[in-house]
């Protein structure tokens, strides 16, 4: 049975597949699924609760005619005080009987559609999260195995490395490294990375260490392999279950950090839509507008799962005894 | 150097391991001496075998034989041909006449990979084989082991103890090695296995004209299969005699003592079987005692045991003892 | 036979997981006298150490034990509260692991685990108590007792930390000393020891001693009597003379063939692709898939154990009860196996 017919078979890999396919089909689809302009700034449609209805400016700044006429047409129909409830619906009605859009997840502070955003905003922090997860993987199992199988002094540089990542505070090199670096999405990217490579690299290590010491490995050596083939062949694969596991908490983590680094105005520009972003815009009105944050809160939960679950899932067929 | 009847032969091998013990604030560097200064010869086509209690070296020596572990000073020679400091390309290649085999047949495969890929790993770690002949050969090694070729599909964790030794002995025939040192192959099967994989060994020997080295703690075990016997003690061998003749009168006190310690399967003549246990127990390898390492232990030591090492000298033809009071 | 100090009826032992219930210990039946050495033998699975573990309460989680009666002296074993089974463990039944160091705890002086040993089962004095453990320490051949007591674990050999815990379980002054693979770990010049250091004790002491291993040859040495166990099931009980002059299984049979390079070998007639160990709910006999002498009946049925004789029980149905003489005129191990042994059917 092929690898991919198992993990279809496998019913958490099969959950966190679905739900990360979801995911990406959204993100790539962001133009033809967001009602709205991510980007435009509604001063009289502030802070508008879910399912409610605000007026379309006639000239659609981007050109995004067709989606915003979509829905125009849509919404047509009702008069604009017919959804309008409380007080917001009062602030809608002085424009009168031009074209209405309706916010099903309301909008933000400035008057963005909080959808259109949550859409758009999943292109930045899966690439994010994921390209940081990679990144990081790749990085830390690295240091992790040439420190574990080597030893000696290239494990004492790389323990050295270690130490002082993890004695560094974090933020701190965050904010000198965006600064220096200039912000953006690729910078953003190489800090997640930085902030947690180590976790790969130390599990990794520990792992490495245990199985450099199984007979397998002996017997290998004794049937004249390589050390690349013992690395590669023996150790390697043997790691990845944990590899897994500690993939799926960080990529949480990266989504996580790219929000807490967005919140302190060193990460993406505010106005990019990244759920991150819209978590920290939102924080001020807990209490008045939950929505803003809530949505995409609900939306790193929904995605966090799906990686978890299928991580879950492939540190259950990596196990050699499920293997048929 | 050597006759061409010999295919191992190791002069004064001494391996040493440094560990690394730290006391309290206070890191100190241990020296221990795993093997000190070992003379050994082993012919082609017999089965030699190492016994000796926990500690006596008998590992370290057959793993330095095959280049498992490099040794400390000393030569180890494969036909004639010096392979002490080997490395690399020639050493590798050279594994594939020198096999080992593991004492835990849990632990010696790889969890991940099939019986088929771990039982051809030294065909294509060596490039003898690749593709239809690969599979035919590994076919042909489970074969030789008594299993089945559709095994080759599983997964290790499928199989028993003894089941997953026997995979262990098909990897390590698959090149064809002309020695193979067998690591406590059977202490860790249940006892009503043993008597089938010592008939697979004689099997497998005869078949493909092996040399063994056999390495137990289980002096039974050794007298069913084993031409030669050294006794290890302390990283030195005591005495070196062909099966019969050491079984039958052993010259060293310790392999008296090793000797009278088994259990014998029969509650008429252990009833009355005088028990001369050994005093003590074996020194640490880290401080062994000066001159004879037996001295401690030993009821016929005298004082020159304390002071000058004994060396293995032949008393007959082909039994050698390392004592100054043999029996 | 009511003299017995312990007396097992029907025992059996079960895992209950996610999977149903999977009983590993069936139908074990035996007593134990008074200062008797009995051997419990059997390989890795047979469920020899499990049956003796149950009878203290000290199974693993998610096994469960029964039995139609287990009496040690007149208590119902499996019926008592946790509380009246910690009067009995250490003080009265005493139990010495394969593993000494595990069994040790390496935080604290070898001197204070048995003194609270011995306080937990005598009220003495902190000061008598170590004086006891200074005193037990010399009785196990320990040198220097008094520096030992103030000595932690790792500051001992594999074979006196053995001793060490045979001190402790020798601290309740017990009446059955159970000896699970005590020697197992040691090298067969301290193994001779520490079996010699048993056997005196319990001359000295008259306790019974259950000796539990996988080694039928050491039992020659210690046993008066042999289990033998396969599968999770007795399936002989005999003086161990008898077991090695004439072992009735076919199992046991085998055992000593294979300790016995002179005998031909029985077990030429196993399969090798079957596990070891078997199922003691197994349908029939669990030997049966690797018995030389296997009929259509052991596959079905799993022989009880009867007894042949006035001292030998055997569960298996080419051992006929009828004929009580045939113990004297079987000829042991070499006697020749059936012919049926070469057309075993490979399962």
């Amino acid at each position: 049975m092929s690898f991919w017919a198992r993990l279809i078979r496998c019913p958490p890999a099969r959950r966190g597949l679905v739900m990360l396919l979801v995911m990406a089909v959204v993100a790539l689809a962001a133009p033809l699924l967001a009602p709205a302009d991510p980007w435009k700034v509604h001063p009289a449609a502030r802070l508008l609760p879910p399912l409610s209805r605000s007026a379309v400016d006639g000239a659609d700044a981007l050109g995004r005619g067709a989606n915003a006429s979509g829905n125009g047409t849509n919404a047509s129909g009702p008069g604009a005080d017919a959804s309008g409830n409380g007080a917001n619906a009062s602030g809608n009605a002085h424009t009168g009987a031009g074209a209405t859009t309706l916010h099903l997840l309301g909008t933000d502070s400035v008057g963005r559609d909080v959808l259109s955003r949550l859409i758009y905003g999943s292109r930045v922090s899966l690439t994010v999260g994921f390209a940081a997860m990679v990144l990081s993987a790749l990085f830390g199992s690295l240091i992790g195995v040439v420190s574990g199988y080597f030893g000696g002094i290239v494990e004492s540089l790389t323990g050295w490395l270690v130490d002082v990542q993890l004695s560094f505070p974090f933020l701190l090199l965050a904010i000198f490294l965006l600064g220096a670096l200039g912000g953006g999405t690729l910078a953003v990217i190489l800090i997640l990375a930085l902030a947690t490579w180590v976790n790969y690299a130390r599990i990794v290590r520990a792992q490495v260490l245990s199985i450099k010491n199984q007979g397998y490995v002996e017997a290998a050596h004794a049937t004249g392999a390589s050390v690349g083939r013992v690395l590669f062949v023996h150790i390697l694969p043997n790691t990845l279950a944990p590899i897994c596991v500690v993939a799926s908490f960080s990529m949480a983590q990266a989504i996580l950090t790219e929000a807490g680094l967005s919140f302190l105005g060193v990460g993406l520009d505010p106005s990019t839509p990244s759920w991150g972003t819209m978590l920290n815009d939102g924080r001020d009105y807990l209490l008045t507008a939950w929505w803003i944050s809530t949505m995409p809160g609900i939306a790193i939960g929904f995605t966090v799962l799906g990686v978890m679950l299928f991580g879950e899932g492939l540190r259950e067929l990596l196990d050699p005894r499920s293997l048929r | 150097m050597s006759s061409p009847n010999i295919i191992l032969a190791s002069r004064q091998l001494t391996v040493t391991y440094g560990t690394a013990r730290s006391s309290f604030l206070r890191p100190k560097r241990n020296i221990v001496q795993a093997l000190r200064g070992v003379d050994l010869d082993i012919y082609a086509g017999e089965t030699l075998a190492l016994v000796g209690e926990s500690g006596s070296g008998k590992s370290t020596l057959a793993r330095a034989l095959v280049r498992c572990i490099p040794a400390s000073s000393g030569s180890v020679a494969f036909k004639g041909s010096d392979i002490t400091t080997s490395s690399g390309r020639p050493l590798r290649a050279l594994r594939r006449h020198l096999q080992m085999i593991f004492q835990d047949p849990f632990g010696s495969l790889n969890p991940r990979l099939s019986i088929g890929s771990a039982v051809g790993e030294p065909l294509i770690v060596h490039g003898l084989a690749s593709g239809r002949e690969l599979k035919s050969r590994v076919a042909e090694c489970l074969a030789l082991v008594g299993l089945d070729g559709s095994v080759a599909n599983r997964r290790p964790h499928e199989f028993s103890g003894g089941q997953r030794q026997r995979i262990c002995i098909a990897r390590a025939l698959a090149c064809r090695p002309e020695l193979i040192a067998a690591d406590e192959v059977l202490s860790a099967l249940d006892l009503s296995l043993r008597g089938q994989m010592l008939e697979l060994f004689r099997q497998l020997k005869e078949r493909l004209s092996l040399t063994y080295l056999f390495i137990s703690h289980d002096l039974g075990v050794v007298r069913q299969i084993s031409d030669r016997v050294a006794v290890m003690y302390l990283g030195r061998v005591v005495e070196l005699a062909t099966t019969p003749e050491l079984y039958s009168h052993p010259r060293h006190p310790y392999t008296h003592a090793l000797l009278a310690a088994v259990p014998i399967a029969d509650p008429i003549v252990e009833r009355s079987r005088q028990y001369a246990s050994l005093p003590g127990e074996p020194p640490s390898p880290a401080r062994p005692p000066s001159g004879c390492a037996f001295h401690t232990r030993c009821p016929r030591a005298v004082e020159r045991c304390r002071t000058e090492t004994p060396k293995l000298t032949e008393l007959a033809p082909g039994h050698s003892v390392a004592c100054h009071r043999p029996h | 036979m009511s003299a017995a100090l312990l007396d097992v009826e029907k025992l059996a032992v079960s895992f209950v997981g996610r999977a149903g219930a999977r009983t590993v210990v069936a139908d074990v039946s035996f007593q134990l006298e008074p200062g008797e050495a009995v051997g419990v033998v059997g390989e890795s699975g047979s469920g020899k150490s499990l049956s003796m573990l149950s009878l203290l309460g000290l199974l693993p989680d998610g096994a469960h034990a029964r039995a139609a009666h287990a009496r040690f002296d007149g208590r119902e074993l499996l019926s008592l509260t946790t509380a009246q089974l910690n009067a009995i463990r250490g003080r009265e039944i005493a139990i010495v692991f394969q593993d000494p160091l595990t069994a040790l705890n390496p935080v604290l002086t070898i001197g204070r685990q048995i003194t609270e040993v011995i306080r937990r089962h005598f009220p003495v004095s902190k000061a008598e108590a170590n004086q006891r453990a200074g005193q037990l320490l010399a009785r196990v051949g320990i040198p220097d007792p008094a520096l030992r007591l103030r000595q932690y674990p790792h500051q001992f050999s594999g074979g006196m930390r053995q001793r060490v815990t045979i001190a402790m379980a020798l601290a309740g002054e017990p009446r059955i000393l159970i000896a699970d693979e005590p020697t197992t770990a040691l090298d067969v010049t301290v193994q001779a020891e520490i079996v010699g250091l048993i056997q005196s004790l319990q001359r000295q002491t008259g306790m019974s001693v259950i000796w539990v291993t996988h080694d039928l040859a050491l039992l020659a040495r210690i046993a008066e009597r042999v289990l033998v166990m396969y599968g999770g099931r007795l399936v002989e009980d005999a003086p161990a003379e008898q077991v090695f002059a004439s072992p009735r299984h076919p199992y046991t049979q085998a055992l000593l063939a294979n300790l016995r390079p002179e005998a031909a070998s029985l077990a030429q007639g196993t399969s090798a692709s079957v596990q070891a160990g078997g199922d003691a709910a197994a349908v029939g006999c669990p030997f049966a898939p690797r018995c030389p002498q296997a009929m259509d009946k052991c596959r079905t049925t799993a022989p009880p154990l009867s007894a042949i004789s006035e001292r030998v029980r055997v569960a298996c149905w080419a051992v006929s009860p009828e004929e009580p003489m045939a113990a004297s005129q079987t000829n042991g191990p070499t006697s020749p196996q059936s012919p049926q042994a070469a057309s075993l059917p490979k399962p």
